[in-house]
């Protein structure tokens, strides 16, 4: 019966099984309530009849789903504004950080690949300040800056740094030797060389770094906005975890699942543009 | 007797062995190179070929001695220099077409767009490159079509000196025999100085108006300078059938078979030693090769 599809295709409609089925068992899975009528005696007066609060069906989402993204960006005060706006703070943050971290990272790490010593020198620091969780900086930052908004933006900028740090040293220092001689027998001067040779070798491993980095803001900014509160996506999930209303919660980590994606796919067609076969 | 145009002289180098010891690789190098001469140095691996290549580029330092390009000593790479890499060495992020034209834009600083593009097609057709070939990336040629693409990036940056680093090493043998014509016809429309490294005893004959032999190192002289007494323009199936090819030849494999052995590790003392001039030439009188006076010889 599949015969004739393509690869592409079997795989897309073996997607949708998959889809149906783990929505139905999770729609099945869910208890119904019972009635008033049906409790008996007993059942009423220990409280049996007061809804019990239970994961919502996918229908449930669905419809939340809808209704949110019909009118993503209305705002009605500040703890009820549209989908549409609480992601767009957390994009705001996350490329604000992330673009500051890549202004530094990149020249940064074209200089420590460049020279043997300045890598030795810069190493120690990198190994000791990369393994910190992001989060971790948040108090100093709250402290520091004194502003919640821009301690934010600090945490995205401080674990996005290291991977674009570290790839760009590593691909500036690994570039093929071959290379930099044309370079060298060419006369290119030093500016010249690391815009010409240098950048367009080391490139591919250059933003391999920047997704990297991208993925690991999505995710911390997510719990820094937990923490400092206000706006954003995170912000938006723990408020509605305080409201206790399930459906909004599960409806918006779809949403941070889908925003997510949507940013490694920028990056990969990134990475497919600047990469060379040998 | 003046001074060639290119002179190597007493160039030596050493590096450390990895025991805390030394090891000479080659001493007191001596030797010249005429403008527009094609000259091609035979060796064993290890007898530091490839090192007196990189030091002619400016890519290495020697230990010792020094290099002298129309009078003045060279030091660091330099268009005048260009090198065609046994492994291509082309950008493959780059067309074929960029390849050349990058590299010729930075040889004529002055020069348009379009004249940089029209000079670097000129140079690409000379190999046989023509079309749309020159757009696609080096990953989309075959490996003779890269090798025509590197050399056409050598010749069309008109350099000095052309130094040619094993340059057909990595090619099957038809694909080598086309690019060695493309390489002869290239270079008799140029003029262009050549220096270049081969395994291959029959391509040297075939290229080459003088072939330096090198004995195996460590302790490596540059030994004999053999005269290629064959007239050109020379075609690969008729420089067979001249009189001088297999007494060349001959010669050519003893010394790499045999004498190459004998001479190794063989210290001349102090004295800087130029090769003997060898001249093989069958098609007068029949007389053994006798090692006449050294003819151009660096007089130090």
């Amino acid at each position: 019966m599949f015969d004739n599809l393509s690869v592409n295709q079997r795989a897309a409609v073996l997607s949708v099984v998959m889809l149906v089925v783990g929505l139905l068992i999770w729609e099945a899975a869910i208890p119904a309530q019972k009635a008033a009528a049906e409790l008996t005696e007993y059942e009423r007066l220990t409280g049996g009849g007061a809804p019990k609060a239970g994961v919502p069906p996918p229908s449930q989402v669905i419809a939340k789903a809808w209704e949110q993204l019909s009118n993503p960006f209305y705002d009605a005060g500040p703890n009820d504004k549209g989908i549409g706006i609480q992601i767009g703070y957390s994009i705001y943050r996350v490329l604000t950080g992330y673009i500051m971290a890549a202004l530094i990272a990149i020249p940064l790490g074209f200089l420590i690949g460049m020279s043997q010593v300045a890598y030795k020198a810069f190493n120690p620091f990198i190994q000791v300040l990369r393994p910190i969780s992001p989060l971790a900086w948040m108090p100093l930052a709250l402290f520091i800056i004194q502003d919640s908004e821009a301690s934010a933006i600090f945490v995205i900028f401080i674990c996005s740094i290291w991977p674009m740090l570290l790839n760009t040293a590593f691909g500036v220092a690994n570039v093929r030797q071959d290379w930099v001689n044309v370079a060298r027998t060419h006369e290119l001067g030093y500016l010249k060389t690391a815009f010409t040779v240098i950048l367009p070798a080391a490139a591919p491993t250059i933003v391999t770094g920047m997704r990297i980095s991208i993925g690991i803001a999505w995710l911390v900014i997510v719990a820094a906005e937990m923490l400092v509160g206000g706006t954003g996506i995170g912000y938006y999930v723990w408020n509605e975890w305080n409201n206790l209303d399930l459906t909004s919660v599960i409806f918006s980590i779809l949403m941070i699942g889908v925003v997510g994606m949507i940013l490694d796919l920028a990056f990969g067609a990134l990475q497919r543009a600047v990469a060379y076969v040998e | 007797m003046s001074k060639p145009f290119l002179s190597i002289e007493n160039l030596t180098q050493i590096y450390p062995d990895g025991q805390g010891g030394d090891l000479t690789v080659f001493e007191n190098a001596n030797f010249g190179i005429e403008k527009g001469e094609f000259v091609v140095i035979l060796g064993h691996s290890g007898c530091g070929k490839s090192t007196i290549m990189n030091i002619l580029a400016g890519l290495a330092e020697p230990t010792s001695g020094v290099v002298k390009m129309d009078g003045f000593e060279v030091s660091g790479p330099s268009l005048d220099r260009g090198v065609v890499f046994q492994n291509y060495s082309l950008l493959p992020w780059l067309s074929s077409l960029k390849n050349v034209s990058f590299g010729v834009a930075a040889r004529y600083k002055d020069w348009s767009k379009q004249k940089v593009l029209e000079h670097s097609k000129k140079f690409l057709a000379m190999v046989g490159l023509e079309g749309d070939v020159i757009h696609r990336k080096p990953s989309q040629l075959s490996g003779g079509m890269r090798q025509r693409v590197s050399i056409a990036r050598a010749f069309a940056n008109e350099p000095k000196l052309l130094l040619l680093d094993e340059p057909f090493g990595a090619l099957d043998a038809l694909t080598r025999g086309t690019i060695q014509d493309e390489l002869l016809k290239i270079w008799g429309g140029t003029e262009q100085t050549v220096f270049m490294i081969t395994h291959d005893i029959d391509e040297a004959i075939l290229l080459a108006d003088r072939i330096l032999l090198m004995t195996n190192g460590p302790y490596a002289q540059v030994a004999e300078s053999v005269e290629i007494t064959i007239p050109r323009p020379r075609s690969r199936t008729e420089i067979v059938e001249h009189p001088n090819y297999y007494a060349i030849r001959n010669h050519l494999v003893q010394f790499l078979g045999q004498r190459s052995k004998e001479l190794a590790g063989k210290r001349e003392g102090e004295t800087p030693k130029a090769p003997a001039t060898i001249r093989i030439d069958k098609t007068g009188s029949e007389e053994d090769p006798v090692p006449s006076a050294p003819l151009r010889a660096v007089n130090t």
